[in-house]
């Protein structure tokens, strides 16, 4: 592909609200996880919850979009002058050329697991205010933030579980590459639910205590929630050195099981190697990957083994979610931006949680942090159903 | 502005009154009138066993369609199912997946199966297909609302721009349960797959031009279609698929987003 630039970009997670928090959390080696007392919930788990969203609040000709997922939206559009950034684009292009792909796996679901419990008594309704377009389904966050903006340009949700907020970086990139738009609002936003919650616990993936990605001990993830987003635009002919570029992504499925991975990571190494040659590179190119690294025992088996595979033992690989908790289907696109901070602060995340490194997982895995110039790192996203994604960033100079 | 194009290789098609592509085409056609019945969805036969037993209805209706696309695809084709890239669309997923868990989580103990929430990802069905099909190439699950046909459409189109050989898109929507029914009015479900390939010189097969207009949707003339139309995500496909059936060549805009809709001219 033609390298695309990231001509702004921001996150928020559980380590805080925008960029110089987060870096400031990665440089402290600083994890977000904490006991779940979320909502009503009974679970014995940490997770990595945003602070104070019940005060974030829509525009008021949007309310009908209020939900736990859309305020972490908002919330995470209006840091580092993101929301700045898009109306400037759209002055610049006309909000038809400006095209929104985000990724979430369960929007305001939320607001529907609440409802359910006040249906009513004799009909079994649900309440006369509950708006399933602006909260329940998945279209609501691209749909709102394509409203909030006042777009006029193609607007989609990609769903593809915990790769959904990596593939929409390949599937704006496509649309760049036709010509159908001139920029893109790529990103993911996904936001704590009881589904997922009750859900990972029933299929005995949840960790009781902080996740530990790598550690021979590890026994399940940690459920996060985040906003992250970015600008996609054709890149010019010159850049700042501390430019960031999507350089390549790769997809691939791994038509195995619907909530395992490939024992071998064949479907991770296939999208690891899709995405290097769609940046036209070479495995040692590659100076970091941010691996997908949930901390369950059969994926951070799968992925090291594909990992290893490819690159063998000594490109140093870390997962951030020790520090983030997974969040899902915003997973790809806080990572990806994580990537890009990577990319211009010269760091490379340490792994945290770590107690013993399993010996099983033969890959340079960090568990401190380092400083090193980084051209070009890799960001892994893997989701249920197989659903697998790659992608390649890049500094320009 | 740019177009973008594509060749419709083969279809297939289930919905209220409309058995298969071949049934559809007859409606669409005017040779037959539309007769309004329940989708019958079909045991997913491509499945093995214990993931038979665990697909839902959305689940069996896309594999249906996509493998009535391949079985119109014929033996000559140089197409290998293991390495066709699909794009699953959906506005809602599996209604009666999301309905149960909704109710056991507003229950005492809280329990969902592990079948029940790994059903529940949008991307389910393109799980399901992978693991029926044996196909590790790339695939994405969409859902842009009322827009998700569009959605896929403009999705599938963009890869083929961008050299894939072809791609097969499915567009597939149920209806929900009582109480979301009532506020999500989808009529039954009604699924479509359509399987386009990068355009040939010399190609028989009709070609769709693509590009976003703010133009008027277009509408059916018969009111039993024209309900389906409205009221199923997957069916604002009908008037393409009429133009397709009666393979009449001409403009036809299909609704999209609130903001635009989707004109595609179809050349045979």
């Amino acid at each position: 592909m033609t390298p695309l630039q990231l001509t702004h970009f921001t996150a928020t997670s559980c380590l805080g609200r925008g960029l110089s928090a987060t870096l400031g959390a990665l440089e402290a080696a600083h994890s977000g996880l904490t006991p779940c007392h979320f909502e009503t919930v009974e679970l014995q788990t940490y997770i990595g919850e945003v602070a104070d969203l019940d005060a974030v609040r829509l525009p008021p000709s949007l309310q009908h979009f209020d939900c736990r997922n859309n305020r972490l939206a908002q919330l995470g559009l209006t840091q580092d002058g993101f929301d700045v950034a898009v109306h400037s684009a759209i002055e610049r292009l006309g909000a038809g050329r400006v095209g929104v792909f985000l990724g979430t796996s369960t929007s305001g679901i939320l607001t529907t697991e609440i409802a359910y419990r006040h249906l009513d008594p004799l009909t079994g309704a649900l309440t006369a205010d509950f708006d399933y377009r602006g909260t329940h389904n998945s279209f609501s966050v691209a749909d709102y933030v394509s409203h909030r903006f006042g777009l006029a340009g193609p607007a989609v949700t990609v769903c593809t579980a915990c790769s959904s907020s990596a593939k929409v970086f390949a599937a704006a990139q496509r649309m760049l590459a036709a010509g159908q738009i001139d920029a893109a609002i790529v990103g993911g936003v996904d936001s704590l639910c009881l589904t997922t919650l009750y859900g990972f616990h029933s299929l005995q993936l949840s960790s009781p205590q902080p996740c530990r990605p790598f550690d021979r001990a590890r026994d399940g993830l940690s459920i996060g929630e985040a906003a992250a987003f970015a600008l996609l635009e054709r890149a010019p002919a010159t850049l700042n050195p501390e430019a960031i570029l999507l350089l390549g992504a790769g997809e691939s499925s791994d038509a195995y099981h619907m909530s395992s991975p490939h024992p071998e990571g064949a479907g991770a190494r296939s999208a690891m190697q899709r995405a290097l040659a769609d940046a036209g590179l070479a495995p040692e190119h590659v100076d970091y990957i941010n691996l997908h690294g949930t901390g369950t025992p059969s994926n951070d088996s799968a992925e090291s083994r594909a990992v290893a595979t490819l690159f063998g033992t000594v490109t140093p690989c870390s997962s951030t979610k020790g520090a983030t908790g997974h969040a899902l289907g915003a997973a790809g696109a806080l990572e990806a931006v994580i990537c890009a901070l990577a990319l211009q602060a010269e760091l490379m995340p340490g792994g945290l949680n770590l107690r013993q490194r399993d010996p099983e997982l033969a890959v340079n895995y960090l568990t401190g942090n380092q400083r090193a110039p980084l051209r070009r790192v890799l960001s892994n996203s893997f989701g249920f159903g197989g659903a697998n994604c790659a992608l390649l960033l890049g500094r320009a100079g | 502005m740019s177009t973008l194009t594509g060749c419709v290789h083969s279809l297939g098609l289930l919905g209220p009154g409309l058995a298969d592509w071949s049934a559809a085409r007859a409606v669409l056609n005017g040779e037959l009138p539309h007769v309004a019945a329940r989708t019958v969805l079909p045991p997913p036969a491509v499945l093995p066993p214990a993931e038979r037993r665990r697909a839902g209805r959305v689940i069996k209706l896309a594999l249906a369609v996509g493998a009535e696309a391949l079985a119109h695809a014929g033996s000559d084709s140089a197409l290998d199912v293991r390495a066709l890239s699909t794009v699953f669309t959906s506005s809602g997923g599996d209604g009666d997946n999301c309905h149960e868990i909704c109710l056991s989580l507003a229950s005492h103990d809280r329990l969902i199966s592990p079948t029940r929430f790994h059903n529940s990802v949008h991307n389910a069905a393109a799980g399901y297909w992978g693991i029926a099909y044996g196909c590790t190439e790339a695939s994405t699950s969409l859902c842009a609302g009322d827009a998700s046909f569009g959605a896929g459409l403009l999705e599938a189109l963009a890869q083929l721009a961008c050299g894939a050989p072809a791609v097969l898109l499915l567009a597939y929507d149920a209806d929900y349960p009582q109480p979301l029914h009532a506020k999500r009015p989808v009529a039954d479900a009604f699924g479509v797959a359509l399987l386009l390939t990068a355009p040939a010189m010399g190609s028989a097969l009709p070609r769709l031009q693509l590009r976003l207009s703010d133009a008027p949707a277009a509408t059916m003339d018969d009111a039993g279609l024209e309900s389906l139309r409205a009221s199923i995500p997957a069916a604002r496909s009908l008037p393409l698929l009429e133009r397709l059936a009666q393979r009449r060549a001409g403009t036809v805009l299909l609704d999209y987003l609130d903001t635009a809709r989707l004109a595609v001219e179809v050349q045979t």
